[in-house]
């Protein structure tokens, strides 16, 4: 079990490797470049010719990526061209709320949608299989910026039940530790910031569960159905064992290995809903803060963010893979 | 009084504008405490819809219908709420299945599938579970059973894990068992294995044995009481030595017509039934055999033929059934009186 971790670990530096490498080329050869960003459209040949020397953008290019590679191993992904600060200093304070929202989302999506699936499966063809059937159907259909707006009008405009934007209320002047706001207000005992910030990821993360939670139905549901069918669920039925039983030891636990597996794909894709969930609910993680970077062409942040979501998915994925061997002894790794 | 007794059964699948399908046309027959008794047929018969009816293990679908009786120790299995049968199930009666490794569980360790039963009826935990699913890995032939235990259904052979089922079947000592094509999907070797273990478990514990078949190879060698089916009805019921040396339904005939023999003679050629079981009359409208049946007479269409009893507790369903060795062709009127 160790050494699988240690080999899927390895496994990672090439993978980062290559992804770097796509990265810096496809970067670099976009059209308008850096300097068009920081100076605009009206800028002089001359003051582009400066802020290309002062980046290094006049250099060879292998030149530049041997210093981009360095750098990115110092964990120094650059300077934001908006912000003017080191991007690692950014990401450090934006990416915890978005790992919490997108934590948040995930339990919300497997904590409704596995069971909803499940249901489904046992009440084929009546009532609540259509409606779950459908409804995950509408959940996909509907773009999550859009969803978010809805909630945000319905439930914080009109009803005033939640927050509509930020990740806490800023005269609590919470104290800071990991970022993880959440996760700071149980540390430091400061219970009213802790629900505070709790508060505040209800709408963001209903919007960005909405489309992984409508897939795990399905999932759920699809799987379910085909172990109802097994003949070792009718081995356990002949045996007299309980219906609960029978559904906890035999169905739900053979039916959860394809939902593991597209828990696993989900996980990257939300890294990505972020985007649009976070400017929506003006919430401060990296989604937000990559959304403005794409808009002002800022190259580090995009790089760092592409980056971060690369190690996420490899990292998830490798839970996912380690969650398998619990679940199914036929894949146990050694 | 028997052990079982299935009266009547019909099973029903109705589908919503399509013909409905009689899996199980008024199946009859009955198991003495400690009897062997075989249920033969081809595929498509009834035998294992029969089974999984007595036992409540149809998929529950719409259009299912169940008619009939099958009374076990005087309750009929068929009234029985859902609480009452799962009670039954595996304490009272218990069932194998056909393929082995479709019927375990592949990710939890066999002896939590043994010891799943111990707890649920005998109210047998931890330690004392284990060491009893030990106990019963060993009586059905697994060596090293302790390590067994520990291990998962891809980790065994296909006749360990027959054996393993076995062993969850026979965990409570139950009256009645049932054995559906037990060993179709097993080497030839293994085959010989499984049977004489089930035989052998039969004669030790005194548990009465339902074996559904289709090979009559595996009756030959075990069963007491003989029920061939076809076309969702018994058509014929004997003793195994007068069933083998006389049949007297045309189907039984070809039947045992179609088994090769090493006895046979140089180029002596099979006798296949001619047609497959889908060429079949409905009941109703006389014997379903007819369409493929060698001995069709006129009254074989028109009205189903009745079951007749024959003087040495055979019975068959048949107005035209193989004569008895010097016996004048015409046995109808002599047996019915």
């Amino acid at each position: 079990m160790f050494r699988f971790i240690v080999r899927r670990l390895l496994q990672l530096i090439p993978t980062l490797f290559g992804l770097s490498l796509l990265l810096f080329i496809w970067l670099r050869r976009l059209p308008g470049g850096p300097e068009t960003a920081i100076l605009g459209e009206r800028g002089t040949p001359e003051m582009r010719a400066a802020i290309r020397r002062n980046m290094g953008l006049d250099e060879p290019i292998l030149v530049q990526y041997g210093r981009f590679v360095r750098r990115m191993i110092k964990l120094d992904l650059g300077t934001s061209t908006s912000t003017k600060r080191a991007v690692t200093t950014e990401f450090i304070e934006r990416f915890p709320g978005t790992v919490e929202l997108t934590i948040t989302a995930m339990i919300i999506a497997i904590g409704i949608g596995i069971p909803l699936g499940y249901l489904a499966a046992r009440r084929r063809g009546r009532f609540l299989d259509h409606a779950s059937v459908g409804g995950s159907l509408i959940g996909i259909c509907i773009p999550v910026f859009f969803l978010g707006y809805v909630l945000k009008a319905i439930f914080s405009e009109n009803l005033h039940w939640f927050p509509s934007s930020g990740r806490q209320d800023p005269t609590l002047e919470a104290t800071r530790v990991t970022n993880f706001f959440v996760l700071d207000g149980l540390m430091t005992r400061e219970w009213d910031a802790a629900a505070d910030a709790l508060w505040h990821l209800v709408l963001p993360a209903i919007a960005l569960a909405s489309i992984p939670l409508a897939i795990i139905v399905r999932i759920t549901r699809a799987s379910v159905l085909e172990v109802l069918n097994e003949d070792f669920v009718r081995t356990a039925e002949a045996k007299g064992l309980t219906e609960q039983t029978v559904r906890r030891r035999h169905v739900l636990r053979n039916a959860m290995l394809p939902v593991a597996t597209s828990i696993g794909l989900l996980a990257g894709g939300l890294l990505s809903g972020a985007v649009l969930t976070e400017t929506v609910f003006a919430f401060s993680g990296i989604g937000a803060f990559v959304a403005e970077a794409i808009g002002q062409r800022d190259y580090p942040v995009l790089m760092g963010f592409i980056l971060i979501i690369a190690v996420v998915y490899v990292l998830v994925n490798l839970l996912v893979d380690l969650s398998y061997s619990f679940i199914d002894p036929r894949v146990r790794v050694r | 009084m028997a052990l079982l007794e299935v009266e009547d059964l019909s099973v029903t699948f109705a589908r919503r504008g399509q013909r409905a399908v009689h899996a199980v046309d008024g199946v009859s027959f009955s198991v003495d405490a400690g009897e062997v008794v075989g249920l033969v047929g081809e595929s498509g018969c009834g035998k294992s819809v029969t089974s999984l009816a007595i036992m409540g293990l149809l998929p529950k679908q719409p259009g299912l219908r169940v008619g009939g009786k099958a009374v076990f120790d005087g309750t009929d299995l068929l009234q029985l709420d859902d609480r009452s049968r799962r009670d039954i199930r595996g304490r009272d009666i218990a069932m194998i299945f056909q393929d082995p490794l479709s019927s375990l569980n592949p990710v939890i360790p066999i002896g939590l599938q043994v010891t799943e039963v111990l707890t649920r009826h005998r109210g047998m935990k931890g330690e004392a579970a284990a060491k009893e699913a030990a106990a019963l890995l060993d009586r059905v032939g697994i060596p090293d059973p302790k390590r067994r235990l520990k291990e998962y259904p891809h980790q065994l052979s296909g006749g360990m894990r027959q054996r393993a089922l076995i062993a969850m079947a026979v965990a409570c000592q139950p009256r009645l068992l049932i054995a559906d094509e037990p060993t179709t999907a097993l080497d030839v070797t293994i085959q010989a294995q499984i049977l004489e273990l089930l035989k052998e478990l039969v004669r030790d514990s005194g548990t009465a044995l339902l074996m559904i078949t289709h090979d009559l190879g595996v009756v030959a060698g075990m069963v007491d009481t003989v029920n061939v089916l076809y076309g969702g009805r018994v058509v014929e019921t004997a003793r195994r030595r007068p069933l083998f040396r006389q049949p007297r339904h045309p189907y039984t005939v070809g039947l045992l017509g179609s088994v090769p023999r090493l006895d046979a003679g140089r180029g002596e050629k099979l006798n296949p039934i001619a047609g497959s079981v889908r060429d079949l009359l409905p009941w109703p409208d006389g014997c379903a055999f007819a369409p493929r049946c060698a001995r069709r007479i006129d009254e074989c269409v028109g009205e189903p033929p009745e079951l007749v009893h024959a003087h040495d507790g055979r019975s068959y369903r048949c107005v035209n059934p193989e004569p008895l060795p010097g016996m004048v062709p015409a046995p109808r009127e002599e047996e019915t009186a």
